[in-house]
């Protein structure tokens, strides 16, 4: 007998396909892509917050010996933008600058010292006009609109109320509001942005290669920006050295290397700094919330409200979907009723924010599982105990009606608290340190794309040819997080051969078909559920031809992966064979797999927006931190996180752990350390020592654990990995420190200077009490 | 004003005019071709142009590229023998240590720089011989259980 068997390619340890390449150099990414001849791009930004332009003066640069050509805003008139609702980004400032850093010029040079001179040579005059640095001040009656269509510098303003917060609250046995400040952050992803464009002016076709998680809306921008027909376009996605969201977008400097490659009819490299990095930001805004929660002494939440107010920068970006998912995503997580929520997304003059990792959940679930974990503390409840009061039971609909199916947070807090041993140590910790948890979630790809055109949500083609290689074609952009392994691990399961005999071929637009691109956590579930039908629809073709071969039923056909055959008795057919079989009838086999979002994910109509939260599949995360805080420096250190992930089922073991880890120490970042700063709208954090990301030094153990709930609809019931347990660490960390020294921090980064201010605070309290007490 | 530079590079002698003010990153990359060396900030911020001089990791955007003369310089490129990776190419790839890869070549020269001086290191002196190199997905905790496992296949004779 033989004892061949399929090959089984998930639920293990597999290292990512790409990995040689990474670990060897041999990656390519946009800044190595290098041909003679190429120029150099270098960009002129505003000085200056908000003016009116008067002058773009680009004569003496010009003159400059070396320089090529020199594009402004006068060379487009066209605008750009993420939501079709709301394009009014100009990849070049015409007529005003908005932030002190904005494009206004752009210059293709011989090389990047002689493309720096002619920058340093353009002058820009302005008539200066008043600028607005936060939320409030650009919100104030008197102050002036930053676009003509946007009066008040209301971007967009949120209000529902399902339910009935009064009855809700009248209900409670405790009524808490507090209010929490977020700094704003940003993804500060390693590789620096970069594009490099090649116009060919024979044929009138451009080929952008571009540092972007969504190939797809670059190629699309580049349309609008440059006027030509999508056709003559090629986009293509190197290795991409990180994105978190700031890369969703189409950032001004692929437009603007395009622009340059037009207008010269050649090569253009533009790779921007560091500090040009930070000031493209598309990072979190900064956002401030006004929250309230009845709770009963049972730990039922009987109702919520939520104020929440978003600086987001001088261009609207995701702003819509931003200020919506904070309100939507207060939902599927516990089982509430009785929610009001206002949200007002704000124009300000600062550089425009975006979706970062946790799109929009990430503020709101801190200033929630603090609040939670105070009332618990105050109603002498266990915050675990808090957290299983309120469970949803799934499946269900929330009232916003997102739809849920799968729900691993049980699990998830029960793990938490088992591993971390919080029952037998949270009360007996020695002094200084502490125990903290709380919960998250987010959603496995937006069931709505903000660009649909009717076509289904994910499509991937599989090509086999007489070598009998199997090659998947995706557009699904690898940018680190393992999308490429994800779709081979789930190509080679379902026709049970090794991985090895798969190859993958993404990022491409001239070869691989549309896809939306790699946000909102949406790879795995959309473009993985595409990716098994593929395989299924190719696994059919070959099962037929072996059948043909074998002289034998269709059904009776047995696939081994390697061998078909047709019974246990039959000797049967290697794969091999089965292909040039199956190549008879028609040459090279292609195949197409696609998937669809169910209409019952989309999100309800109760609101305007109520889309955006919907989704085939909502992660859980829950997170228990400890923490030592040292009151006299006002240093804390996470000495350990455990955390345990919903993601459905783990296809890769291994990648779901660095995901998981990732996510955490990502909003430990946000926790403790990072912040964008700004002076009179000058970024003073545009670089890595002073926008401080935790070092190897900094940064904790991370235990995770992996929960299962296998989702009725996900690619072997998969759901997300790579967002959700960003947002639980927040405030599992100032619960933590809470438990340590009694403090309770609203205001994020807690820094050691603000938890120093607050000891000193407490200690000046309380000496002043005992001197009055003494006095007496 | 260019001058003559004469060094050893992953294993090969090299001879080149360069000039004064270029940067050794600048020089890898944009001169020689080499780009698995990467550019991660506007200067000595994050560790992603390590490369090793004599086996000591050094950040080459602080270094000028005529001040090697006469030393050995091992980028990344010079890793591994005959198309095997090695010990510490395997460690990041096999464990997970680089996830978009950006940063991986960086760390990866630092802890051969560290393997080389240090073949059995504590995870404390990982920690200290990392600390000056940024990674922005992976939170370290993959980082350091690849090097820790680099050293073991080090002990089992896999070139660092």
């Amino acid at each position: 007998m033989n004892k061949i068997v399929p090959a089984h390619n998930i639920g293990g340890y597999v290292p990512m396909i790409d990995g040689p390449e990474k670990v060897s150099g041999r990656a390519k990414y946009t800044a190595d892509i290098m041909a003679p001849g190429m120029l150099a791009g270098r960009i002129f930004r505003s000085p200056y917050s908000h003016g009116e332009i008067l002058e773009v003066d680009i004569a003496a640069a010009l003159k400059l010996p070396g320089v090529k050509a020199i594009v402004t805003g006068a060379d487009c008139d066209k605008t750009f933008g993420v939501l079709p609702i709301a394009r009014s980004e100009h990849p070049l400032a015409r007529d005003r600058v908005r932030y002190r850093g904005e494009p206004v010029a752009a210059v293709a040079a011989i090389d990047d010292t002689t493309a720096l001179a002619a920058v340093r040579l353009i002058k820009l005059k302005v008539r200066e006009l008043p600028a607005y640095y936060t939320a409030k001040a650009a919100m104030a009656p008197d102050a002036i609109a930053i676009h003509d269509k946007k009066p008040g510098n209301l971007e967009r303003d949120v209000l529902f109320e399902l339910g009935n917060t009064a009855q809700g609250f009248a209900e409670a046995d405790l009524v808490r509001e507090e209010t929490y400040n977020c700094a704003e952050v940003c993804q500060n992803q390693m590789e620096m942005h970069a594009a490099v464009a090649d116009y060919d002016a024979v044929r009138g076709r451009m080929t952008v290669h571009a540092s972007t998680q969504v190939p797809y809306y670059v190629h699309l921008m580049l349309s609008q920006i440059l006027d030509m027909n999508m056709s003559r376009i090629r986009v293509i996605k190197p290795h991409v050295g990180g994105g978190f969201g700031c890369r969703t977008e189409t950032l001004n400097v692929e437009l603007i290397t395009a622009l340059l490659a037009r207008k010269i009819g050649g090569s253009v490299r533009t790779v921007i700094t560091r500090e040009e990095t930070f000031i493209t930001h598309r990072g979190r805004p900064e956002t401030d919330i006004k929250l309230i929660i009845g709770l009963r002494k049972d730990g039922r939440i009987t109702a919520v409200e939520c104020e929440c107010d978003q600086r987001g920068g001088a261009h609207s970006g995701y702003g819509v979907v931003t200020i919506l998912y904070s309100g939507s995503m207060l939902y599927a997580i516990y089982d509430l009723h009785n929610v009001k929520y206002l949200g007002r997304r704000v124009l300000t003059n600062t550089p425009p924010c975006g979706a970062f990792r946790g799109h929009g959940t990430v503020d709101i679930r801190f200033a929630f599982e603090s609040l939670l974990d105070r009332m618990a503390g105050e109603l002498g409840l266990d915050p675990f105990a808090v957290r299983r009061a309120n469970y949803l039971n799934a499946p269900t609909f929330t009232d916003n009606d997102l739809m849920v199916n799968s729900y691993g947070l049980p699990e998830c807090v029960d793990w938490v608290e088992r591993a971390s041993g919080w029952k037998a140590r949270k009360n007996t910790m020695p002094k200084g340190k502490g125990l903290g948890m709380a919960c998250s979630h987010y959603i496995s790809g937006a069931s709505k794309p903000v660009n649909w055109t009717g076509e289904p949500h994910a499509t991937v083609k599989i090509k086999l040819d007489f070598d009998g290689s199997v090659v998947v074609l995706s557009g699904a952009a690898e940018i680190g997080q393992g999308s490429s392994t994800i779709l081979v691990q789930t190509v080679a399961e379902v026709l049970g051969l090794d991985l090895s005999r798969i190859r993958i071929v993404t990022g491409d637009s001239d070869i691989v078909p549309k896809d939306n691109g790699s946000y909102s956590s949406r790879v795995t579930f959309l473009v993985g559920n595409a990716a098994i039908d593929a395989a299924q629809n190719l696994k059919r073709v070959l099962v037929a031809a072996a059948a043909r071969k074998l002289e034998a039923k269709p059904e009776d056909i047995e696939c081994l992966g390697e061998l078909y055959r047709a019974g246990a008795q039959d000797k049967g057919a290697s794969f091999d064979e089965v292909v040039v079989e199956a190549l008879k009838d028609t040459g090279t086999i292609t195949v197409t797999g696609n998937y669809s979002t169910i209409p019952e994910s989309h999100g309800g109509k109760k609101y305007r927006g109520a889309a955006i939260g919907g989704t085939m599949g909502y992660s859980y995360s829950a997170q228990v931190v400890e923490v030592s805080v040292d009151e006299e420096t006002g240093v804390v250190t996470v000495d350990k996180v455990w955390v345990a992930h919903d993601c459905g089922k783990a296809l890769n073991r291994l990648t779901v752990e660095g995901q998981v880890q990732g996510s955490v120490w990502m909003g430990m970042g946000q926790a403790m350390s990072e912040e964008v700063a700004y002076h009179d709208g000058l970024m003073l954090t545009a670089n890595m020592l002073d926008y401080r990301v935790p070092t190897i030094q900094d940064s904790p153990p991370i235990e995770v654990g992996i929960v299962e709930s296998n989702d009725p609809h996900g690619p072997f019931g998969a759901k997300e990995a790579g967002e959700g347990s960003l947002a639980a660490f927040l405030p599992a960390l100032t619960n933590a420190i809470a438990d340590a020294i009694g403090i309770r921090f609203n205001d994020l980064p807690v820094t050691p200077d603000r938890v120093f201010e607050a000891i000193e605070k407490r200690r000046r309290a309380l000496g002043k009490e005992k001197n009055s007490s003494g006095g007496a | 004003m260019a001058r003559i530079l004469a060094f050893v590079l992953n294993d090969r002698a090299r001879t080149d005019a360069v000039p004064g003010n270029l940067l050794l990153l600048d020089y890898l990359r944009e001169v020689v071709g080499l780009t698995g060396t990467k550019t991660g900030c506007d200067g000595g911020e994050c560790g992603a142009c390590t490369v090793l001089i004599d086996d000591k990791p050094t950040l080459s955007c602080l270094t000028l590229a005529a001040s090697v003369e006469g030393r050995r310089v091992d980028t990344v490129e010079s890793l591994g023998t005959d198309g095997q990776l090695s010990a510490v190419q395997r460690g990041f790839h096999e464990k997970l240590g680089a996830q978009c890869g950006y940063c991986t070549p960086g760390f990866i020269m630092a802890s051969a720089g560290l393997l080389r001086k240090n073949p059995n290191p504590s995870e404390a002196e990982i920690i200290a011989a990392l600390g000056s190199n940024i990674c922005r997905c992976t939170g370290y905790v993959k980082i350091i259980e690849a090097v820790q496992y680099a050293a073991a296949l080090r002990a089992q004779g896999i070139a660092p």
